[in-house]
Parts: structure tokens; sequence; C-alpha cells
């Protein structure tokens, strides 16, 4: 090895300890600077739960609610909404929510069928959130026998 | 094939206007009363029901029917052109009814698409006999069920799911009218009833029919496929109050369905003059039995007038019925039609016998009228 070669070599070595000490203090100083500004590291808690579910179809999208309606999804507004847009409209369209009413018990077996057949997801305490929501806003009416009939749209017919 | 994502579900399945979106993922559209006047269903009044995903590419070419099971000789596969070339064809008109159709009335509310009163078609389908594929095949005497398999997709995406496979004891497989359809009203079954080929078996809930088909299992048993098992196209084995908690093993399949009828003409709402005559007009089914007797009533049951009903084009078509009403004064009136099969029995004016998951509504239709 030639003196110049040496020189280089050592040249490069002390290069790559440097850039090393550089990028160290560089992240710890970002790092203590995100701690600062948020101590749980929530942001980080949140994506990697997201990671670990395709939420792609179910989380893209205009969130605008309009009379109190979700629009996307047509969903009612309330506590519980988007734990509701993001769990179950992944598979079905929030159609099949919206046009049923069931108790909390009913709600409730109808998430365990779909755990057991349908391939949900356990859904943590997310479960207890969506359960409420779902029951709160889409409880069933006492209908009896036979009802009245409703929504009738008059029209003078011609005979 | 992006088009299955098209917005506009009229234009993507070349429905009619006014058909009923009840759920779009999965597609579940149904028809309205007077929408299904016509004698022969056209495909834009043609209710849709899926469980899965409808399939985004299909082949017809390499197409194949694979006929396999406990209870085949050896297993065998068809193609579309073998089964169009190797056997007798023949159409029936067919009436096809969700067995939860009707189910929106049930109190306590049962899960699942809320179907009003739309969920019944009777359109003419052409094929070969189901009989005749699996007389070709070979079938052991042990026997009992046939299942589908089709390529339809589970909604959570999951290739080792099937999102429906039913089937009908052999008996009903075996009947003239059992069908491998390759045709509606003439042409092509649209792709969201089951193209290339459905299978049509007339009388019984329409998910016996299954569409896409590229398999058929025959069994040693009581075909166990998925949406055979647990509340799904079953009922109570014995009746049960409003509400009650029903057990997986004391719920049996549905077969045939019950009478029904559906006043078609005129749409609820209608005005008419006092001292003029009204024309209604409707069908009338009886899942394996025929129609006998067909009447209406303007006094909610407490008198009850004939309607004249023609018989079937075929057996397992729904049948026409008309009546000429008269009103005795002004006011608000409400016609309603009831139908009753060959063994005497008729549709009640109130829900029949409620079960967990609200099948078999067959309680009297009627409509609205005012006379003025």
């Amino acid at each position: 090895m030639s003196k110049e070669e040496a020189f280089r070599k050592s040249a490069r070595s002390m290069y790559k300890a440097m850039l090393a000490i550089f990028l160290m203090v560089g992240i710890t100083t970002f790092l203590g600077i995100y701690v600062i500004v948020d101590p749980s590291l929530s942001s980080f808690s949140g994506s990697s739960e997201e990671d670990e579910i395709d939420y792609q179809d179910a989380a893209d999208g205009d969130d605008t609610i309009e009379n109190g309606i979700h629009l996307r999804t047509g969903l009612v507004e309330g506590e519980g909404l988007m734990e509701v847009v993001y769990n179950c409209t992944n598979c079905h369209s929030a159609k099949l929510v919206t046009q049923n009413r069931m108790t909390k018990e009913r709600w409730k077996a109808t998430i365990r069928w779909m755990q057991e057949t349908q391939n949900l997801w356990d859904l943590g305490d997310n479960e207890e959130i969506i359960v409420n929501y779902l029951v709160a806003h889409y409880p069933p009416t006492k209908k009896g026998r036979r009802q009245n009939l409703t929504a009738i749209d008059w029209y003078e017919l011609e005979n | 094939m992006l088009a299955l994502q098209d917005p506009d579900p009229f234009k993507l399945f070349d429905k009619d206007k006014e058909m009923i979106v009840l759920n779009d993922r999965p597609w579940n559209m149904e028809a309205q009363a007077h929408l299904l006047n016509e004698d022969v269903t056209s495909n834009k009044f043609m209710f849709i029901r899926n469980n899965g995903k409808i399939p985004e590419t299909i082949d017809v070419a390499s197409w194949a029917l694979l006929i396999d099971g406990e209870s085949v000789q050896q297993k065998k596969t068809y193609t579309l052109d073998e089964l169009k070339t190797k056997f007798p064809q023949h159409t029936y008109q067919l009436t096809l009814e969700c067995g939860g159709n009707g189910r929106s009335e049930f109190d306590p509310p049962a899960k699942g698409n809320q179907w009003t009163v739309g969920a019944v078609s009777c359109a003419n389908w052409t094929g070969v006999r189901l009989r005749d594929v699996l007389e070709d095949v070979g079938v052991k005497g042990d026997a009992v069920y046939i299942g589908y398999h089709a390529t339809d997709t589970h909604l959570s995406g999951d290739p080792t799911k099937e999102p429906i496979s039913r089937g009908v004891p052999m008996s009903k497989a075996y009947m003239d009218e059992t069908l491998l359809a390759f045709k509606m009203n003439g042409e092509d079954i649209p792709l969201a009833h089951g193209y290339p080929l459905r299978l049509v078996v007339g009388g019984w809930p329409a998910s016996a029919s299954g569409k896409w088909i590229n398999g058929i299992s025959v069994r040693n048993k009581i075909h166990d496929g998925t949406k055979m098992t647990g509340t799904a196209y079953r009922v109570p084995c014995e009746t049960v109050a409003p509400g009650e908690t029903v057990l997986d093993e004391n719920m049996c399949i549905i077969e045939s369905m019950p009478v029904k009828s559906l006043i078609t003409y005129p749409k609820t709402g209608a005005i008419i003059d006092s001292g003029k005559k009204l024309t209604v007009k409707g069908h009338a089914w009886a899942g394996e039995l025929e129609v006998q007797k067909m009447e209406h009533s303007i006094d909610f049951g407490a008198t009850w007038q004939p309607c004249s009903v023609d018989p079937p084009s075929n057996r397992l078509a729904w049948q026409h019925f008309t009546a000429s009403i008269g009103f005795p004064k002004k006011g608000y009136y409400e016609v309603w039609a009831r139908a009753t099969d060959t063994n005497g029995v008729s549709q009640p004016m109130i829900l029949p016998g409620w079960n967990p998951k609200g099948y078999l509504n067959n309680a009297c239709h009627r409509i609205a009228i005012k006379v003025s």
C-alpha cells in the first residue's frame, strides 16, 4: 500500500465516522424535538394500527357531512361514525348497515358471525364504540303484524 | 372490467330507473310491484341478488362445468359447446323468488337486505336438463343432493371462500324444469344474472339457482356448502314466537316457496272517479304447486270476490290474474289480493310465522286507491 493510498483510506474512514456522528446527532435532535411536540407518540401508534388492516376502500374518500349524514356512506353522524366507516365498510357497502335495525345483542351477534365466517378482524376497543353507535342510530322499531301503507304517491288514473 | 365499478348501476346492468338499489357492494336491487306487470319479466325489471362479487372476467371459450362429488361414477367436464350440442334444449318460464322477499316487514326485524315485494321474476330460461347431464355422467345410488360451485368471489377477497354454494335434493335436481341454462328470454343471460351458465330451479328460493356456475357436486349427504347451514335460507323446524333464539340444529332448509301474489296494475296511489270500475292485474305463484283460486277484497278481508286466473304457461311459471272492481262510495280503499294453492292453502293477511332471517313472507299484497 503506497503512502498516498494509506492517506486516502484514513481520510475516507474519518469522513465515514464524521458522517455517522453527524447523522446520529441529527436523528437524536429530531427525535428530541418530536417527543417535545408529541409526547405520547400518538401518530406512530395510529399508523402502525392502520398498517395491519387494509383500509384501502374505507379510508379513501371524502368525509363531508351534510345535514347529519356522512355523504360518502349514508351513515348518520354520531360518536363512533368513523370507527364504523373504517371497520364496517371494507367488505360490504354501508347500505347493508343503514337498512338494518337491531338490538345491541343482535348487532354484537352479527359482528361475531362476520368474525367467524366472513374474515372480519378483532375490533378490540372499537367494538364497544361501534356497537354503541349502531344501536343508538339503527335500533329496531315496532312494526306489529302489518303496517299501514305509507309514502303513497297519489296520481289520477285515466280509466 | 372497470365497468363493474360504474357508479350508475342502472346503466351497468341495463335496469329501469325505477328499480330500487338496496346494496351496492354486493349489488342487490329490487323491482317495485308496478314494474312487474309484464307476463314474462324483462331483464330491466328483474331483481338482482348477490352474496359475493360478480365475476369480472368470463372466458366463454374456456368455460367448463365440472361434475364431481362422492356420488358420481367418475368426474366429468363439459364445455359450454358440449352442453349445447350434446343434450336436447328446453325452454321454461320459471318463477324465481328470493327467499327473503318481504323481509322488511318482519318484527322484530330480520338481518339482511330489506327486500319489500320486488325480489321475484318470471323469465323464460333456455338450457339443458340437469337430469340429462347427470345421467350422462353416471350417478351412484347413494346420491342425496347436488351442490353448485361458481366463479363469483367472496366480499372479503379471500380466494378460499365461496360466497354461496347451495343446492337441491336429487328429486328436485331430476325434475324436467331444472335446467343448466345459457339463455334468458331468448338471449345470452345478462352478466348480473349468471352469464354464461346458470342453474335454474323454479319455485324454490332463488338462491338455489346458482349463477356463473362451473361445478356441480353430486353429494352422498345434504350439501354443506356456504349458505346451506346456520340461519341461511333456513327456518325453524318447529314454529317459534317472534324474536325467539333458535339453535342451528333446530333450523330446516327451505324447499318450495309458499303461495303468493302481487298486484302489478295499477300502481299503488291511483285516484279514480266515483262510479268508474277499476281493472286490476297481477301474478300469482305457489312454489312447486299451482294457484287454484285468486280473490280480492276492498274491505280489509271482510268480504272476498273472485279474480279470474290463467293457468301457468308451464309448471313453475307464475299465473296472471285480473279483476274488474266497483267501489260502493267515495273514499280511501285498499285492494288486497289473496291466492290459494292446489292444497287449499291461502296467503295470510298478516305476517306469517316469524323466523330469525325473515324468510317466506307471503302476506297478501295490497295497493291504495282513492275514489273521488
